[in-house]
């Protein structure tokens, strides 16, 4: 597709005076776009007739400078695919690298992930739902859900020392142990956080003005959902009841009980509503995780300093705040790996604005990328 | 003779207090919002942060003032003006004390709600001269929800009129009974969201929307002229606070003297406060919600007091 607005021979109106769509260029410094995305959006009037994204604004070429390094070189590159849940991305490359050199995580270090994992959930929603309160214009919800991000962020630092890129999930286990009382620290924040939950529960998705603008916006039936290949709480919001972490198991998710939240109608509502209600399911997890918590090593002892896997190939995804996130691995055997291919869930997603925000209008743009929670980290590469 | 320097009087004390009023009000915008954030807001400069807005002040007025070379030069230039100065020539007739305003003019009331509207011109030709298209859509939406709005707000107002048999602002303020609050407990709620509505607030902002149309009408503005605009908002928040409190609660609630007035700039403060806080605490609406809540429901409700205040007339 061309950067290039199309220009479009005009029609004339009754009274001899020509009629065009009004072309608005949204992004890529836009407040709403979450980054740099930008949107070139057709409007009639005031209906949005075409809304084509243009992405490429945040490509950095992740996936080649991940051929020049070695494989554990790459995990600090997986941290800044998607940077509001740098957790999953190190966890999603770590576990193909695992699955292609065929190294052994010990029990430790899985039940670490998961804790890590789903606490990076609950951030990464955290701000979904935020940035979506804020582009209707509710910018005071934006702050409460930072409130519970931050914990998250507290514990992550004390963990790890890292705030946004965490670099702790490392092949064949994670980077640092528990520090004494990060536990403890944990199961606090997850006694309050379901009375924080609640409480923006009602705040905003209860609120009469919310309720109009996302409910009925940006319905997405369960069969296109398929189709356009969303996956996370774009999917789910729709009806389609797919999480890797129950339908294709990974790590120590069998033993987890939890279940998967699925919304009815396919709106903005649903989407958005569906983000807070999995923050409820991460918690419960959470505390599982803590009770059976295994002792142990946190790493694979007798791991090669350079890991150079075997020639082959491997793939393996993981369920990510976005949905199913996925990272192909080539090796030729050296210790780089020839190929790295991320299967990034949120572009997916963003590829449905275009078809999401056709018939609605342009304020309705901003809340349909909301409930999208792009992030265009992860989406450019 | 003496009625031009009367006016010129009124004008520059007008000025200046809505100078004072953005001065305050951004300064109490952003403590309100800070603590409903949980935040501090600004606490640095000045007592409790006080002297913030004077510093963003001079900053705004040392700052470049930017035309856009594609924009309509002295349409550009004159829009700010045509949104703040009618905003200013409102406060000349809210009765600030028993028997007095400024202008004490036989249709002072009509003055009030009429004079403001030409607003709506300064804000059409700032989207309109700034060749921008977010600027466009901001301008045409704030046109029309200005326009929509005035019905109800005027009909909330005529209730009173009609109480009072007068159209002048004056008239209204010193007839005013203590009865007449929960009397008019429905005008006064579509006065006040239409307030709102009018002075394109949230969560009616429709016109400056950041997060859709980034500032919306004024987004080509920067400098002194954005701080027209921002001084046009304060002062129509100070104004139809003032007006309410005067119209809807009898300036002080009839108590004579001091602490007459002291009761009345308690209740505007009361009513300007409200304005920020409903503005950090809901999302914005669509404009074709706003539109239907103008005239499915604020201006049916406005009827509703119109008739009501009419059946009590005669028993009055």
């Amino acid at each position: 597709m061309s950067l290039e607005v199309e220009s479009r021979t005009p029609v004339l109106g009754e009274d001899g005076l020509p009629i065009e769509e009004l072309v608005v260029n949204v992004g890529p410094s836009h407040p709403s776009t979450h980054g740099v995305g930008r949107f070139i959006v057709h409007l009639d009037g005031d209906v949005i007739v075409r809304c084509d994204p243009v992405i490429g604004y945040l490509h950095r070429g992740i996936e080649k400078m991940a051929e020049n390094r070695t494989y554990l070189q790459i995990v600090p590159l997986t941290d800044r695919l998607d940077y509001v849940g740098s957790m999953y991305a190190n966890w999603a490359y770590c576990r193909t690298v695992e699955r292609l050199a065929g190294i052994r995580v010990p029990e430790r270090a899985e039940y670490l992930r998961v804790i890590v994992c789903e606490l990076q959930r609950i951030a990464s929603h955290m701000m979904g739902i935020g940035a979506a309160a804020a582009d209707t214009g509710a910018f005071s919800m934006f702050l409460y859900t930072f409130d519970v991000r931050e914990r998250i962020i507290e514990l992550f630092e004390s963990l790890c020392g890292s705030r946004l890129t965490y670099n702790y999930v490392r092949p064949g286990g994670v980077s640092f142990d528990a520090p004494e009382g990060w536990f403890e620290g944990v199961s606090a924040f997850t006694e309050n956080v379901d009375a924080q939950l609640a409480e923006l529960d009602s705040l905003f998705f209860g609120n009469v003005i919310t309720r109009g603008r996302l409910k009925g916006v940006a319905v997405l039936s369960a069969e296109d959902a398929v189709a356009w290949g969303a996956s996370g709480p774009v999917a789910r919001g729709s009806g389609v009841n797919w999480d890797l972490r129950k339908h294709d198991p990974y790590s120590i998710y069998p033993r987890m009980e939890f279940d998967v939240v699925v919304g009815d109608n396919g709106d903005a509502y649903d989407r958005d509503r569906c983000r807070l209600f999995e923050c409820y399911e991460s918690a419960k997890i959470i505390d599982q995780c803590i009770a059976q918590m295994p002792g142990g090593s946190f790493k694979a002892e007798g791991l090669p300093r350079l890991i150079a896997p075997p020639a082959g190939d491997a793939y393996d995804h993981i369920e990510s705040a976005r949905g199913s996130l996925g990272v192909y691995l080539v090796s030729d055997g050296s210790p780089r790996p020839y190929r790295m291919k991320v299967r990034s869930p949120a572009f997916c997603n963003l590829a449905l604005t275009s078809r999401l925000a056709v018939g609605h209008t342009l304020p309705d743009l901003v809340v349909v990328l909301g409930s999208l929670d792009p992030v265009f980290g992860e989406i450019d590469r | 003779m003496s009625g031009f320097f009367w006016g010129l009087v009124v004008g520059l004390a007008a000025g200046i207090v809505i100078a004072v009023a953005a001065l305050i009000g951004v300064w109490a915008e952003r403590k309100v919002s800070a603590r409903i954030q949980m935040r501090f807001g600004p606490q640095e400069a000045g007592p409790f942060g006080l002297l913030q807005t004077l510093a963003d002040t001079v900053k705004l007025i040392l700052k470049e003032d930017i035309t856009p070379t594609q924009a309509d030069v002295p349409v550009f230039r004159l829009a700010p003006l045509l949104v703040f100065v009618p905003v200013a020539a409102s406060l000349a007739v809210v009765p600030y004390a028993a028997g007095w305003a400024p202008f004490n003019i036989a249709s002072s009331v009509v003055f009030f709600l009429a004079v403001p509207a030409i607003s709506v011109i300064g804000v059409l030709l700032a989207g309109w001269s700034s060749r921008n298209s977010y600027a466009s859509i901001g301008g045409i939406r704030g046109a029309a929800q200005m326009i929509s709005y005035e019905l109800p707000r005027t009909l909330s107002v005529l209730a009173l009129c009609l109480l009072a048999g007068s159209i002048s602002t004056v008239a209204v303020h010193d007839s005013w009974r203590f009865w007449w609050i929960p009397l008019n407990a429905i005008g006064f709620l579509v006065y006040f969201i239409a307030s709102i509505a009018e002075l394109n607030r949230g969560p009616f902002d429709l016109s400056e929307a950041e997060s859709e149309l980034v500032a919306g009408y004024f987004a080509d503005y920067s400098g002194i002229r954005w701080a027209i605009f921002m001084m046009a908002e304060y002062g129509g928040i100070v104004a139809a606070s003032l007006f309410g409190a005067a119209l809807f609660f009898g300036g002080g609630l009839g108590l004579p003297g001091l602490l007459g007035g002291i009761v009345f700039m308690a209740i505007a403060a009361v009513l300007a406060i409200t304005m920020l806080w409903v503005k950090w605490t809901f999302p914005r609406m669509r404009p074709d919600q706003l539109m239907s809540l103008a005239w499915k429901v604020l201006t049916p409700m406005a009827l509703v007091q119109l008739v009501l205040v009419g059946l009590v007339i005669p028993w009055r």
